[in-house]
């Protein structure tokens, strides 16, 4: 510590002095280089989730107008629409649908495309291109390649004699659509983790489990899982918390429609909030978000703490 | 190309099976983008099963370009994706790099406190709290403002928790040479911690970047006028209006202008983008 080092040669009244006042300065230093962070956070993180669970509680008329405290009246509004009903287990489904078979490929990917060659850093840069463009400019692309009839899909089915479904405007067939480009968006950006993961398995670990005998299944069942285990973790945290704040392609392709069969939690807030103006139904909305996404983070706090740093050194 | 990290023989790992069905998958990976590329140059613009095709075109044509170019304003739109992604990059990298270092190298009360508050910002993007955000920048008369679209993201859990990496990876004893030569913090974490951080500051950059070059429902909530949009929000209006046409070709032109930037900084720069991307996640 730099302090020892300064205060050790000094008389020792003064060195107990000294001691006793370079901690307090340490600590007005600390929150003086956090204070504009701080500043910041309370204004857009904790202060709008205190303000969020303020106005789930009360009823406002019109934007600027008196609130009125209404209990639990805006949660028993919010669960009694279908349409957030709806948008919550569609949520559900979708982070269940699109996070496993995501990292389920990007394993997959991962451990195909491991060994080094040409080929398969084109292919590996293949798979991470999705992650680059705009979720909305990928919709756009989807928007075409779903088109009844005359779309990508439907074109290229009906050269195989198939009659392709409409895809985005089925009810029950556009969740999975678009479940379907989240997929492709995602898997190359988790196949990255799983790809660093890889490195840390020993290959030692490998060639026991080889002069064992053990077969691929085994292998990965008993070495490349066990070792990748911290990297599943994070990227099923990363995987939940994108499915919950990402809903620009819902905008481009569907606007949740038909009948409420693609409406996402975020998407039905933002409908709330900026088409029926209704600010404690949003508020009471949102609150579940934040409710979903803290059960996800806190199951995980571990992980995150790992991820990006232990607290002492 | 994206290069796999230098160690291990993964000869073990591969299974030749998995590696045929990837292969396969790469081929529909890689569709989308061979689509927007053959359509963008297609001389049939409107409709038809023309525009389903997967082979390009022999008379590969520019037509859906200018077209696209005409009716949206794409380097204004361009230009304002390059001031809110820059401007949120340059407010955080003062932020980060601050609050980095009094997480690195200060002792003080409420360290664990602060570091838990910190880590539950990685939780709540501001995107999720759109409503109350929304009512606070127009608060702060930011609304249908471009700072507006950028306040929220100056402070990063993220990048501080990076930076705090980075600085504490830094040997204690160069501060220590720099403080008995009488060096203040600002100079101490100017000269030493980071020029030293660099690594850590261009993984941050091109994360943020990216990611705010792309992001779309915050700008949508505060931006009003049509001078102020970004390249996402330009290009959703501009889907919108050729949707109803079926100018599929215009839109594959558009969609492939606005995502040309990020594809060629990655085309120029693979290795930096994987290894900031992966040490986003895994330290």
């Amino acid at each position: 510590m730099a302090d020892t080092v300064l205060t050790s040669g000094l008389a020792r009244p003064q060195a107990m002095r000294l001691a006793a006042w370079r901690p307090r300065r340490q600590t007005m230093l600390a929150f003086s280089l956090l204070a504009p962070s701080l500043i910041l956070l309370t204004l857009f993180t904790y202060w709008p989730v205190i303000q969020v669970a303020w106005q789930a509680l009360h009823n406002q008329i019109r934007i600027g107008g008196p609130q009125t405290y209404v209990g639990l009246a805006n949660f028993a509004a919010l669960f009694a629409d279908a349409a957030f009903r709806k948008a919550l287990s569609n949520n559900l489904l979708y982070a269940f649908g699109t996070v496993i078979p995501s990292l389920v490929l990007a394993l997959g990917f991962a451990m195909a495309l491991a060994r080094s060659s040409r080929v398969n850093a084109l292919l590996r840069s293949l798979f991470f291109l999705p992650v680059l463009i705009p979720l909305v400019a990928a919709a756009s692309i989807f928007l075409f390649i779903f088109l009844p009839n005359a779309g990508l899909l439907d074109y290229h089915l009906a050269k195989l004699a198939i009659s392709g479904p409409n895809w985005l405007g089925d009810p029950d067939i556009a969740l999975w659509s678009i479940m379907g480009l989240t997929i492709w968006k995602n898997a190359g950006y988790y196949m990255l983790f799983f790809l660093a993961g890889l490195q840390a398995v020993p290959a030692d670990a490998y060639e026991a489990a080889i002069l064992d005998g053990a077969n691929p299944w085994q292998r990965l069942r008993y070495v490349t899982l066990p070792y990748l285990k911290p990297t599943i973790g994070f990227v099923l945290v990363i995987g939940l918390i994108n499915v919950v704040t990402q809903v620009d392609h819902v905008f481009v392709l569907t606007k949740g429609g038909p009948s409420d069969s693609t409406n996402l939690l975020l998407f039905y807030v933002y409908q709330q909030a900026v088409e029926s103006y209704d600010a404690g139904r949003a508020a009471a909305g949102t609150l579940v978000m934040l409710a979903l996404l803290l059960a996800i983070s806190a199951s995980s706090l571990r992980t995150l703490e790992r991820s990006f740093g232990e607290r002492e050194p | 190309m994206i290069e796999a990290s230098s160690g291990v023989a993964n000869r073990e790992i591969s299974p030749k099976l998995g590696y045929a069905a990837t292969l396969l998958l790469a081929a529909l990976w890689m569709t989308p983008f061979l689509w927007m590329l053959v359509a963008a140059f297609n001389p049939h613009t409107y409709g038809g099963s023309g525009m389903a095709s997967l082979v390009p075109s022999y008379v590969p044509t520019l037509n859906n370009f200018a077209e696209a170019w005409a009716s949206a304003d794409f380097p204004r739109y361009g230009l304002n994706t390059a001031i809110i992604s820059f401007g949120i990059l340059a407010g955080q990298i003062v932020m980060i790099t601050l609050a980095g270092y009094a997480f690195a190298r200060l002792e003080f009360p409420g360290r664990t406190l602060c570091f838990y508050l910190f880590l539950l910002q990685l939780m709540l993007a501001p995107v999720v709290l759109l409503v109350p955000n929304l009512a606070t920048i127009a608060k702060l008369g930011l609304y249908d403002s471009l700072l507006g679209v950028m306040a929220p993201y100056f402070a990063s859990a993220f990048g501080t928790f990076l930076m705090r990496q980075a600085f504490r990876a830094i040997p204690r004893e160069l501060e220590d040479a720099a403080l008995i030569d009488g060096a203040s913090v600002c100079q101490r974490i100017g000269f030493i911690y980071l020029p030293l951080a660099k690594p850590s500051l261009i993984a941050f950059a091109i994360v943020s970047v990216t990611s705010h070059w792309n992001e779309f429902l915050w700008p949508l909530m505060v931006i009003n006028s049509p001078d102020l949009r970004p390249l996402t929000l330009g290009l959703a209006s501009f889907t919108r209006g050729a949707e109803g046409a079926q100018a599929w070709g215009v839109i594959a032109a558009g969609t492939l202008m606005v995502s040309a930037p990020l594809l060629i900084a990655f085309a120029l720069f693979q290795r930096a983008f994987v290894n900031s991307f992966v040490s986003s996640g895994i330290k």
